[in-house]
């Protein structure tokens, strides 16, 4: 299936954002995730469908001002 | 003398959405030269408030994780930002996404409206600050010192203010006083952290001076020859205008007024009765 991660396209098997994350290799806590602009909570990820032309946001702690 | 006044100090608090902080310096954890001296810097600056955002990463990369690491060793309150949003929607998704990681509800909400400037889009500001209040956010509004502005954003529930000194990373200080002060005079009960643009200790200590309570600095602390001593300048600074605002000031006048006594002056053309 085609989706974009981060703004890159990725050709990847996974069938829901949990199994997405596992699929990347990130560690499911340290995270969090959006999927078509809509946040989608770290409980909700692994009943979260994805589907051709998704896009999902995949985000960490980073410094901030 | 010392003791009064440390005792003094010690009964000021800053209080945000009810929880009380001694220190009235927050700031920034970007653009460090390196995780060490970000450290050293937050312990100089005596900053019981830090900033922080969540970027992209890479699947297997474990920065995000390092860095989190290093801050929950700092012992400070966490201040996720929204920086770089352009959107309520994207504002609002980066708000809820932040509260997931960093488990807290307080949000710095900025929703940028101009490149060149970095400018607040208040009317974005406003929408997106209405929509996180009523899910609950505790919102940090980075605003302009519009009053019309700070109205709307009281009115949506935000319970704190953060007017910009100038534009994001200019280090310009405050660009319009008049404004602020008026903004200050206004709003005299809603506690208001000025945020952007101080770019030297004595930006802090004239914003403490005119009644503002906090300031928030990453890039004059973070890009200085010597982050670790500029953290503690900026420490000093705040504590000065602050204690200067409670002291005070006196009101400047356009002539000169003698300080040192005239009668009894030698050489006087006569004795004055």
């Amino acid at each position: 299936m085609h989706i974009h991660v981060n703004g890159k396209a990725l050709d990847v098997a996974a069938a829901t954002l949990a199994a997405l994350l596992r699929e990347l290799e990130y560690e499911d806590g340290a995270v969090a995730t959006a999927l078509n602009q809509i946040f989608v909570r770290k409980s909700d990820r692994g009943k979260t469908p994805l589907k051709e032309g998704d896009a999902v946001e995949i985000l960490a702690p980073r410094q901030g001002g | 003398m010392e003791a009064e006044m440390d005792s003094d100090l010690g009964g000021d608090r800053l209080t945000l959405y009810g929880a009380e902080f001694s220190s009235r310096l927050l700031a920034g954890t970007a653009q460090y030269p390196s995780p060490a001296i970000l450290s050293r810097a937050i312990a100089a600056a005596k900053a019981e408030i830090v900033t922080v955002s969540l970027r992209r990463e890479s699947g297997g990369s474990r920065s995000g994780e390092r860095f989190f690491a290093l801050i929950r060793e700092l012992g400070v309150r966490l201040l996720p930002n929204t920086a770089g949003c352009r959107s309520v929607r994207e504002a609002v998704t980066t708000a809820q996404m932040a509260r997931e990681v960093f488990d807290t509800p307080w949000i710095k909400l900025e929703v940028i409206g101009e490149e060149d400037t970095l400018q607040p889009d208040v009317f974005g500001l406003v929408e997106a600050a209405s929509i996180l209040t009523r899910d609950g956010f505790q919102v940090f509004p980075y605003t302009t010192e519009d009053l019309v502005a700070a109205e709307k954003l009281l009115g949506a529930g935000c319970e704190v203010l953060m007017p910009w000194g100038s534009p994001i990373g200019s280090g310009r200080g405050l660009n319009n006083p008049y404004a602020l002060k008026s903004l200050r005079a206004h709003f005299p009960d809603v506690p208001m952290i000025i945020d952007a643009g101080i770019g030297a200790p004595s930006h802090a200590a004239v914003a403490m001076e005119m009644g503002f309570d906090a300031v928030l600095s990453n890039t004059a602390i973070a890009k200085a020859g010597d982050p670790v001593k500029m953290a503690r300048a900026f420490a000093l600074a705040v504590e000065a205008g602050r204690t200067g605002y409670r002291a005070d000031l006196m009101q400047a006048r356009d002539m000169a007024a003698p300080s040192t006594p005239v009668i009894g002056r030698a050489f006087s053309s006569r004795a004055r009765a």
